[in-house]
């Protein structure tokens, strides 16, 4: 129940007065307020600043420490004050959460200083309102990383006992931890420039005999270019080896990209030895060369910013990826349109659609070559509103790409695997607490019907000696665990009891309506007994579990007591006593069904009226962990019923 | 000199630029619309804000103390800031005090009860003067107010279907997790016992003298509209 909505209970439950009227059975006795004290300010002194608020409002959390008694620790007997000897600053935060019910995150405060005041004082941070929330996450996310990144640096620090292969693995992705590394670093460095510009130059027209027509070098020269070729595939080969046997996952390492850059780039000179001279594949043999050209990408292991404008490319790919599909789209109107204006025109190079793609391409980039130009008056208004429009689309996504590359160049790239990780677990706890929250409240209802009710005929009787106990001790710790919870709850719960009682029906978990909703298909319900008939029409169906008592006025009744002492003899009618029922959250039909035939003989006896204790053993109480609203009673062991016979 | 034998797809072009001009002309504001714009900037800039009457008034009208009043407004105003109460918040509100099932209906048909002069909205005033019934009021006047609960159109007479309404509200409230298994027919045979019980001539109507008649003599309806007394 939210903070303020607590306000409202006195609302509620007055306004239960309309269910009165309607309702077949007495209700319920109402919680009695005992020592119900005038709200009174108190005193907060954090640190020399002083807070005051209502005692009520502290109240309303019981289980953080300033709603609890543990603030009793800090009670200065001289200036009748708590002190507390804490930031002021995020005491502001702490305290308004009390009072509105919302935990914000101040932007300015440093996120680990916040962290331990908010476990100082026994909140736990998923509560953090949403307004609030992301910033948190966000500013907890980055320090993370940057002790993480921290324990990394420390980690270059050579480890006593590294195998080789971890050695070789570390020296080749980090070239400054030896020299060794670092002069393999600068050595692959060379040959890649040395054989990118190998290729370059091989294609270049070397000086001419004046015999012969112009030779690219690299037919003029080709057992030099051949052994400079032969060299550099012989390092990079050698150098992927290497790297092959010092991965440390060699499946993963063979599918990351840096390797397939690798292989690509050897690979033609490789296909190129084992194929022969034939004129046929000669063909392929070129287009192999091609892939040549790729060890320049092997460039991106030495230098930083090509690995982050790739990343950007890759995060970016919903934009571009619109970009490319609005240019499509754009491409295909503007071509039809321009082949049908053109198509009139003699001599047009207008050719076909297609054909046409060509010049929408060249004029929406703002190109304009002059190959293809519309002649008539329809053909050169499209083009121009063709070439208007293409600088939009293109001006559109560009500014997206250029900032997230910023963005991502001044984080240094951190990895988006470990945003996604924590942000999905973190949501699913909050979607957990968030769930918990409500469904705490139902069953803390129906888990205080065992403290409560008890407590409530325990009041009744008044004369503990008339109570057949199987077990005093169980007794006295429900008396504790019912003073436990608040008024604030057993007031919600007296008037959810109230509700019961006006349509007859109760409250039940979630598991034992399904099993009770099964049973009810499959069980005729056994006979009733006739004083159950009498009072019955309501529901309709047999209520096994409920004895109701065939109520006679009481003629010495005084006004408030609700419920009269119960008396063990039969000669006065008494009051109805309802049965409280307690459904454990033990779910085997088994014992359900034991249950049943347990209380079958009982239901007979309609005369004599007794108030016997069943304590049945039952799994303890799993209430949902993390729930910061409500008392965590700890798990008993008995469950104690109690019916009116 | 200009041949007019405009061809079709450059009259498709002509018109387009002169779709585009007018469109200029529009966002220029030079050019009238058709069409009114809806007026969509209308906000609701009246961020209604009630003050209540003063502590001396709301003491002789209801029959709470001073500090009552207090401890009350406190609460109404920290949930309601701004003073008033609408339905959707009172359903809200309401509803969260029933997590189980589903209390829309009960609040409104509640917030109808409350809102006495039926501007939409529960003051403070209404607020405070429908407790004060409700808390320490007469029987008689516990007894009016549940009639006027349950009289959904206010004619003065309970008919079954405005008695089945309230009690389909009320069973919903429970939810679908109940003990004994929530059917169809239970609101409906609860209506028929409850005019079994108030209705005395059997005309199919309950009026107000037959209900607080009636009441009257149940002990158990008596017994229980000293519930809540000790509340505030």
């Amino acid at each position: 129940m939210a903070a303020g909505v607590a306000a409202w209970l006195p609302f509620a439950r007055a306004a239960a007065i309309g269910w009165m009227p309607v309702a077949n059975m007495p209700m319920p006795v109402a919680p009695s307020e005992k020592n119900k004290r005038q709200d009174e300010l108190i005193i907060l002194n954090v640190s020399g600043r002083r807070f005051q608020t209502w005692r009520n409002t502290l109240d309303r959390y019981p289980d953080t420490l300033l709603g609890s008694s543990e603030k009793e620790f800090f009670y200065n007997e001289e200036s009748k004050e708590y002190f507390f000897d804490r930031d002021p600053d995020v005491f502001r935060s702490v305290l308004n959460f009390y009072r509105t019910g919302k935990l914000h995150f101040p932007r300015y405060e440093c996120i680990t200083s916040y962290d331990e005041e908010l476990a100082f004082f026994g909140i736990i941070p998923e509560i953090i309102g949403d307004c609030c929330y992301e910033e948190y996450k966000d500013r907890k996310r980055e320090n993370a990383e940057r002790l993480m990144d921290d324990q990394e640096d420390n980690k270059d620090a050579k480890l006593p006992n590294m195998t080789f292969r971890e050695t070789m693995w570390r020296a080749f992705e980090n070239p400054h931890t030896s020299t060794m590394a670092l002069v393999f670093y600068y050595v692959t460095g060379f040959f890649i420039a040395v054989s990118v510009i190998t290729n370059v130059v091989e294609t270049v027209p070397c000086g001419s005999s004046p015999n012969q027509k112009e030779v690219p070098c690299g037919e003029r020269y080709t057992v030099a270019f051949f052994c400079m070729d032969t060299a550099c595939v012989m390092i990079f080969t050698v150098e992927y080896l290497m790297r092959l046997f010092a991965a440390p996952s060699r499946y993963r390492f063979m599918r990351s990209v840096m390797s397939i850059i690798d292989v690509v780039a050897i690979l033609p000179y490789y296909i190129g030895l084992v194929m022969t001279d034939n004129e046929d594949v000669s063909g392929a043999f070129v287009t192999l060369r091609v892939f040549r050209v790729f060890r320049i990408f092997k460039f991106s292991r030495h230098s930083q910013g090509l690995r982050i404008l790739g990343y950007t490319l890759k995060s970016c790919a919903s934009e571009l990826g619109f970009l490319l599909f609005s240019l499509t789209m754009a491409i295909i109107i503007f071509a039809t349109v321009m082949f049908y204006a053109e198509k009139g025109s003699s001599s047009s190079k207008f050719t076909s659609i297609p054909a046409s793609f060509w010049y929408t391409i060249v004029t929406m980039t703002t190109l304009g070559y002059g190959d293809m130009v519309p002649k008539t008056i329809a053909g050169k208004i499209f083009g121009s509103i063709c070439s208007l429009s293409g600088v939009l689309v293109i001006a559109l996504p560009v500014p997206v790409i250029v900032s997230n590359f910023s963005r991502i160049y001044h984080q240094n790239q951190r990895a988006d695997k470990r945003r996604a990780q924590k942000v999905q677990k973190a949501r699913l706890a909050r979607i957990r607490i968030s769930k918990t929250g409500s469904a705490v409240q139902s069953s803390a209802f129906l888990h205080s019907k065992r403290n409560g009710l008890f407590n409530e005929a325990l009041e009744l009787t008044q004369l503990p000696y008339k109570i057949n106990l199987s077990d005093q001790s169980s007794i006295d710790e429900d008396q504790r665990l019912s003073k436990s919870t608040s008024l604030l709850e057993s007031q919600h719960h007296h008037l959810l009891h109230c509700l019961e009682k006006t349509t007859n029906h109760e409250f039940v978990d979630e598991q034992y309506y399904q099993q009770s909703y099964l049973e009810a298909g499959m069980q005729n319900y056994p006979s009733r007994s006739p004083s159950l008939s009498s009072q019955d029409g309501v529901t309709g169906t047999c209520c096994t579990r409920r004895s109701k008592k065939h109520h006679k006025p009481l003629p010495n009744t005084s006004a408030p007591a609700h419920i009269p002492p119960l008396k063990h003899t039969h000669q006065l009618g008494l009051q109805e006593l309802s049965t409280i029922h307690i459904q454990p959250l033990s779910t085997s039909r088994s014992s359900l069904n034991m249950r049943v035939d347990e209380q079958a003989p009982l239901n007979c006896q309609s005369s004599q009226i007794t108030t016997a204790i069943i304590s049945i053993p039952t799994p303890p109480v799993t209430t949902p962990e993390g729930d910061a609203h409500l008392p965590a009673g700890p798990a008993h062991q008995n469950v104690v019923k109690v019916s009116a016979l | 000199m200009l041949s007019m034998n405009l061809e079709g797809l450059e009259m498709i072009a002509v018109l387009v630029v002169v779709v585009l001009f007018v469109k200029v002309l529009e966002r220029f504001g030079l050019l009238e619309a058709g069409y009114d714009d809806s007026v969509e900037d209308e906000l609701e800039l009246s961020a209604v804000r009630h003050r209540p009457e003063g502590l001396e008034q709301l003491e002789a009208q209801t029959r709470f103390s001073r500090k009552e009043l207090q401890i009350l407004y406190r609460g109404f105003k920290n949930e309601c800031p701004s003073g008033i109460v609408n339905e959707e918040t009172f359903k809200e509100i309401y509803a969260q005090f029933f997590p189980q099932g589903d209390a829309t209906t009960y609040a409104h048909f509640l917030f109808n009860a409350f809102d006495t002069d039926h501007n939409g909205s529960v003051s403070f005033e209404d607020f405070v003067m429908g407790l004060s019934i409700l808390l320490r009021g007469t029987v008689q006047e516990k007894l009016n107010w549940a009639f006027n609960l349950y009289d959904i159109n206010k004619d003065g007479f309970i008919t079954k279907e405005e008695m089945l309404d309230i009690m389909k509200a009320i069973y919903d409230m429970m939810g679908k997790c109940t003990y004994p298994v929530l059917r169809e027919e239970a609101p409906r045979q609860h209506v028929e016992v409850f005019f079994q019980k108030m209705d005395k001539n059997k005309d199919g109507v309950v009026t107000i003298d037959e209900f607080i008649d009636c009441c009257q003599n149940d002990e158990n309806i008596m017994r229980s509209m000293h519930l809540f007394e000790n509340v505030l």
